[in-house]
């Protein structure tokens, strides 16, 4: 995973709640085997036509845009599957950060994942946030993870919350496995001691 | 300290929980099927670990398979590349796999109770999110994605922020023809898609306890289309009657020492929960979906709601897309609705208390003319028992297609798909825009509604009947 570095980017707006998890990536793409190449699948049902084309109307066909790392979103977004296929998605097609008041549980532990930063915002904060894109589309944001801060143009900046340990891995880019191997005796412990209370489990 | 049911599977289970990090906790087991396990078994590879414990997973095939001419190749290179990828992983990690031709086979939330692989008091995941299901056994099981996939294949842990608790009861007794979906359904509709956010739901009360274990697990099963992690019930002699004698329960004197700690499981008496639901039994209609949410849903007494009548603006928009999406208006009777399509199955109600209350409906019925009704069962054992109890010729004379199992129309992924416009009664989980085939409209309901619905080419008040 690649450390998530300070950045300044410009920043798209989803102004829906509950985005699921089957808009960002349909069903008919989760036949691979691999992890990579999601991202030209991004929303698939909602950004093109059935001709192929790209719909107008879809938010993020928007020229202004284009290359943005940061997606501010409604209410409980990624809920429904727990596909990882989503972030995947996410973070090829170019963003590196989500902006919302909610995430469903399994696709806010997928993004952390995969280099995803997802914020959380009070409802005011991400109607100020909505209000300055849509004033002026195409606006840029500064994210910084080290300092817990979004800084704004309009001054609709903020610090937010986030657990030190998910943090910590995104600053460093660190594999949770690697992390979690460090207790392998503890694990193995906690198996002798398993196997002795629950042995029908083992047996 | 008095405590959760919940509680106590998480203090059995905790294994490091240190300031600074997330706590780790044990998993027993780890179910497993062929799209949301490729990438973490190559991520096992490159890195050069291995499954620590083979015994500890149940791998099945089920999101891609076709349900009719098994016999025949898979047509879709890309499907049938997945489905060998899994069989190879599978052999070369030594893992116990019922592939598509093995007659254990069918939807791993179904397959896995079968086998009495879930037992109360367990930590069970699997790359699903309706992994949920297992909760009817009073095990906290929950959905993890593939990056989890491979973590637990490598360390049989988890890193993970406790949740808090929220009791949901449904006192008194359920009305004739309401069902664990009607409950499951009620429930999303009240505290909405994100109003399980953060918790984990234990269903308590005389219509759970009334509740069969294939009811629990449908209602533990749409657990999370409120939201929840996990949802749970606690065991009883019903869930015991179950789990004895099958393949992956305990044996010998095993089982009354197993069955002693299950009983030391339940919530102690006076415990603690951040937040307690309660419902009436006897107020919960059976329900229909009316948008592109499983919140989205009303008694089928209702009418389509209209947008004005919600007072959050969020809401408002969300019903205006919604009915957009569905092609239906504002204050039309849900029993006016046509449908074109019946899909009976999936993890939801794919078992065979499932096809037994729709085939009481459907007996002597015929399809309506230009409806397609399909029944998928979730397993090639409900299959079989299906067939012997003769229901499956109750189906086929009502002009139904009897299928062989997989996941088929919940999620669309096998070719079993609605064409643009077309609208279904479906039992399955999810009725997201698209979920069942582009431009496709889905309505939720219950097996018997379902049944119902094939035979009247409308929605129907079964209660009616």
């Amino acid at each position: 995973m690649e450390p998530y570095l300070k950045h300044h980017s410009v920043a798209a707006l989803m102004d829906r709640n509950n985005v699921d998890t089957d808009q960002i990536i349909p069903k008919q793409f989760l036949n691979k085997v691999e992890r990579s190449g999601f991202g030209i699948h991004l929303f698939h049902d909602w950004r093109f036509n059935d001709d192929g084309s790209d719909n107008a109307e879809f938010e993020l066909n928007k020229p202004a845009f284009k290359g943005a790392k940061i997606l501010v979103a409604g209410d409980n977004f990624g809920c429904g599957s727990s596909r990882e296929h989503a972030p995947w998605a996410i973070a090829d097609y170019g963003f590196n950060t989500i902006i919302s008041t909610s995430y469903a549980d399994i696709f806010y532990n997928n993004c952390f994942k995969n280099g995803i930063l997802a914020i959380r915002v009070n409802q005011e904060q991400l109607e100020q946030l909505m209000a300055e894109i849509s004033a002026n589309e195409g606006v840029s944001f500064i994210v910084d993870l080290e300092n817990q801060q979004v800084i704004t143009p309009a001054g609709n900046g903020f610090t937010f919350e986030i657990d030190p340990f998910r943090k910590g891995n995104l600053l460093s880019g660190l594999d949770d496995i690697g992390l979690t191997l460090k207790h392998i005796d503890k694990i193995s412990a906690y198996e002798v001691t398993h196997k002795q209370t629950f042995p029908w489990l083992w047996a | 300290m008095k405590k959760t049911m919940y509680e106590k599977i998480w203090d059995s289970h905790l294994v490091v929980d240190e300031a600074g990090q997330a706590p780790l906790i044990y998993v027993d087991r780890h179910l497993m099927h062929e799209v949301t396990s490729p990438q973490a078994f190559e991520g096992l590879k490159l890195s050069g670990r291995k499954v620590r414990n083979p015994h500890s997973i149940l791998a099945t095939m089920d999101h891609c398979v076709p349900t009719k001419n098994r016999h025949l190749p898979i047509a879709d290179p890309i499907a049938k590349k997945q489905i060998e990828t899994m069989a190879d992983n599978c052999r070369e990690n030594g893992l116990n796999l019922y592939d598509m031709k093995n007659p254990n086979n069918g939807v791993i939330h179904v397959v896995v109770p079968e086998h009495g692989f879930v037992h109360p008091g367990m930590v069970v995941v699997c790359g699903d999110s309706h992994t949920a299901t297992h909760g009817a056994f009073g095990a906290l099981a929950f959905g993890i994605g593939t990056s989890e996939v491979e973590h637990v294949m490598a360390t049989q842990t988890l890193p993970q922020k406790k949740s808090k608790t929220m009791q949901v009861v449904v006192n008194g007794s359920l009305s004739k023809y309401a069902s664990a979906k009607d409950i499951a359904l009620a429930i999303t509709g009240k505290i909405g898609t994100a109003g399980g956010t953060g918790y984990v739901i234990e269903y308590t009360g005389s219509a759970i306890r009334e509740l069969s274990m294939e009811g629990r697990m449908t209602l533990c099963n749409m657990a999370i289309e409120a939201g929840a992690r996990a949802g749970l019930v606690a065991p009883d002699e019903k869930t015991y009657e179950y789990l004895k004698g099958r393949e992956f329960a305990p044996a010998g004197d095993y089982w009354d020492q197993a069955v002693a700690y299950w009983k030391s499981l339940t919530s102690d008496e006076g415990a603690e929960f951040d937040t307690t639901i309660v419902f009436e039994g006897a107020d919960i209609a059976p329900q229909v979906s009316w948008g592109t949410s499983p919140e989205q849903v009303i008694g089928v007494d209702g009418v389509v709601p209209s947008p004005d009548s919600f007072e959050d603006e969020g809401k408002r928009k969300a019903c205006e897309g919604a009915l957009a999406y569905m092609g239906l208006t504002a204050n039309t009777k849900i029993t006016d609705i046509p449908v074109d399509l019946v899909f009976i199955g999936s993890c939801t109600n794919g078992r065979i208390e499932d096809f037994r209350i729709a085939a009481e409906v459907a007996k002597g019925t015929k399809v309506a003319p230009g409806v397609t009704a399909l029944a998928v069962p979730g397993s090639y054992h409900v299959k079989q028992q299906a067939e012997d109890e003769g229901l499956d010729k109750i189906f086929i004379e009502a002009g139904w297609e009897w299928r062989d199992p997989g996941c088929s129309m919940c999620l669309a992924m096998n070719g079993d798909e609605l064409t643009k416009g077309q609208r279904s009664a479906s039992t399955s989980n999810r009725n997201f825009e698209g979920r069942q085939g582009k431009g496709g409209r889905t309505h939720l309901v219950s097996p018997a509604m379902a049944a119902a619905a094939a035979a009247a080419g409308h929605f129907v008040d079964i209660r009616t009947l």
